[in-house]
């Protein structure tokens, strides 16, 4: 196909290397090949037949191409227009028009860049992006330069701009650089930042760059410290939001004294940067069972959040069940016997 | 370093402080006012703190005439840079200073926030220490009362001490209706428009610490300063609500899958 088109260059590869590009990845062909991958696009695209060959370097301007380039529609599109009409359309294709499939062709592959980036291969690659820190750093000082991600606001195309997510405060900041003041937020999408998150989990998202690579070389020794491996609400504990809580909340002074909650001026953002001293105290299953003192059924969430991964690992999967099956027949104490199970596992 | 040496060389009889305040890189400062500089009582302590400390302030002046090679005259253009630096963070604490550091502050002149919910509410450049050469300038939003790092590397260099950590702060007491409404908008990571339990419980937690906040003002009779937060925040407490006394089972089926891994 990039042949036929006589470029050097995909449209795919020139595109991602644009100025204010450096966020997207690179979709493969296969992914927009397969049909299923855009279903329905075609009624947020203009032009989008025209744009989809754009993208996949299926050039229908050259006109010794026009028998390649129709069987390309073939593999394409299964039920196109016919064959006639789209020659005539491309003998009648000026340069406005070229400009408006431009256009199109950057939005349409926008979209399915936002659902390119979800899929495996998709998170992957912007994984390796990241790694690179191919998407900048958290502004805020005390997220010691985490590392951030390209997410959007909306996922409709047109509303805002691509802005960036630190998972180290889970927070969105704007782009330091203003090119990135014209890229679409939609074509990163809502999903992607927390599905990273999740597809990721042994990340150490509070590392920069050249941090994550020196703690790449003492991960061997980690089962030392299985604190670091405590589990909450299904997240490393020490993935919660790491740049948050005691320490990393600005206190304003004044000549060395606290300025007072009472003051006119005095902090009341304190609460969107602070994190429990006790990370567990966000397990609300867990605490609601303690509070409710009913816990013929959670004893499943206390040993999967008290536990680490690698408790969990060791333990048969059957094992959980059975010791709440003994629980249930014997109606005691079940916070006695969590001491016993879960908990002294850590 | 050349290009200043090149040109303070040219025209460094006339005004030095203009000079400084409009290179590039320097737009954090303002200028002090003459009167000022003259005060010695104002310099009381800083001739310990700055090299070459005379030289520097006659520099300042623009009264500096000693006849000195290139070196020399580098070494007291650096101490005059630091002792004018020092000199900055008196200063803005003044009531000129304070009037006019918010001039800057109401031209945007330290930048905007980058938080995407403050809506580029301008920033205001701090210390986190008193002490020079120790940390160097952030900046200051007080919307959501938070410390940033300067976008550009010119400024990242800059001495926080040249500011203080007290600045900014005495400006909102000076100034006390420049204190911003707070919002309570914030960011709430989801997935395929579900929200992310772990993130979602922090913030749970963080908004009851809000709550709580807002309780203490208000039995004190204080403005807690967020503007129409009441139904915002009664429609998110009630899909909190929703969502906390989904989690029981929600629970259940999450461990299963924690177990089998």
């Amino acid at each position: 196909m990039s042949t036929s088109s006589g470029s050097p260059e995909s449209w795919i590869s020139s595109f991602c290397s644009l100025l204010g590009h450096e966020y997207f990845a690179e979709v493969s062909e296969e992914f927009i090949e397969d049909d299923f991958n855009l279903t329905g696009l075609q009624n947020q695209v203009a032009m989008y037949k025209e744009a989809l060959e754009m993208i996949l370097d299926v050039d229908p301007d050259d006109d010794e191409d026009d028998e390649d380039e129709e069987d390309e529609d073939e593999l394409d599109e299964s039920g196109g227009e016919g064959r006639a009409g789209g020659e005539r359309r491309h003998h009648s294709r000026i340069a406005s028009d070229l400009s408006v499939i431009e256009s199109s062709a950057e939005t349409l592959y926008g979209l399915i860049h936002q659902r390119f980036i979800c899929s495996r291969a998709g998170i992957q690659q912007m994984s390796e992006k990241y790694d690179l820190g191919h998407f900048g750093v958290c502004p805020r000082y005390n997220c010691n330069m985490a590392r951030t991600l390209p997410v959007g606001l909306s996922d409709i195309p047109g509303e805002d701009t691509v802005k960036l997510f630190c998972p180290s405060c889970l927070d969105v900041y704007v782009p330091p650089n203003s090119r990135f003041q014209t890229v679409d937020g939609a074509f990163f999408g809502r999903t992607f930042g927390a599905l990273f998150l999740l597809t990721f989990p042994d990340y150490d998202i509070s590392k920069t760059g050249a941090d994550h690579l020196a703690s790449l070389n003492r991960s061997g020794d980690n089962s030392a410290n299985a604190d670091e491996n405590l589990i909450v609400n299904g997240f490393f504990a020490r993935n919660i939001a790491p740049g948050l809580g005691a320490g990393k909340i600005y206190e304003p002074k004044i000549y060395g004294f606290r300025v007072a909650e009472i003051a006119k001026s005095g902090p009341r953002m304190q609460w969107l940067r602070s994190k429990p001293d006790d990370i567990t105290e966000l397990d609300e299953a867990k605490r609601y069972a303690q509070q409710a003192g009913d816990s013929d059924d959670d004893d499943d969430d206390e040993s999967m959040n008290q536990s680490g991964r690698g408790a969990a690992r060791r333990r048969p999967p059957g094992n959980a069940r059975l010791r709440t099956a003994q629980r249930q027949a014997q109606n005691g104490s079940p916070m006695s016997l969590e001491a016993n199970g879960g908990e002294t596992e850590l | 370093m050349d290009d200043f040496v090149s040109e303070s060389d040219s025209d460094y009889t006339s005004y030095w402080r203009d000079w400084f305040i409009s290179s590039r890189g320097n737009e954090y400062f303002c200028e002090i006012d003459e009167e000022y500089l003259t005060d010695r009582f104002n310099l009381t302590g800083l001739n310990v703190e700055v090299q070459y400390y005379q030289y520097a302030l006659d520099l300042i002046n623009d009264v500096f005439d000693l006849d000195c090679d290139d070196e020399m005259r580098e070494t007291i253009e650096k101490s005059a840079r630091h002792l004018y630096g020092l000199i900055h963070a008196r200063y803005i604490v003044t009531t000129r200073g304070l009037a006019k550091m918010l001039e800057k502050y109401k031209k945007a002149d330290f930048g905007k926030c980058p938080r995407v919910q403050c809506n580029s509410h301008p920033l205001l450049p701090m210390g986190l220490s008193d002490v020079p050469n120790s940390k160097a300038v952030k900046l200051y939003c007080a919307r959501c009362e938070d410390t940033y790092n300067p976008k550009s590397s010119r400024h990242a260099g800059i001495d926080g001490a040249y500011f203080g950590t007290s600045f900014h702060n005495i400006l909102f007491q000076v100034y006390p209706a420049l204190v911003p409404t707070k919002s309570a908008e914030r960011y709430v990571p989801r997935c395929y428009g579900f929200k992310v339990h772990a993130a979602a419980a922090l913030v749970r937690w963080q908004n009851g610490k809000r709550d709580e906040m807002k309780r203490r003002l208000r039995k004190m009779e204080i403005d807690s300063g967020f503007r129409d937060g009441e139904e915002e925040e009664a429609e998110e407490s009630e899909e909190d609500d929703e969502l906390e006394e989904g989690f029981g089972e929600a629970g259940a089926p999450a461990a299963v899958a924690g177990g089998a891994v």
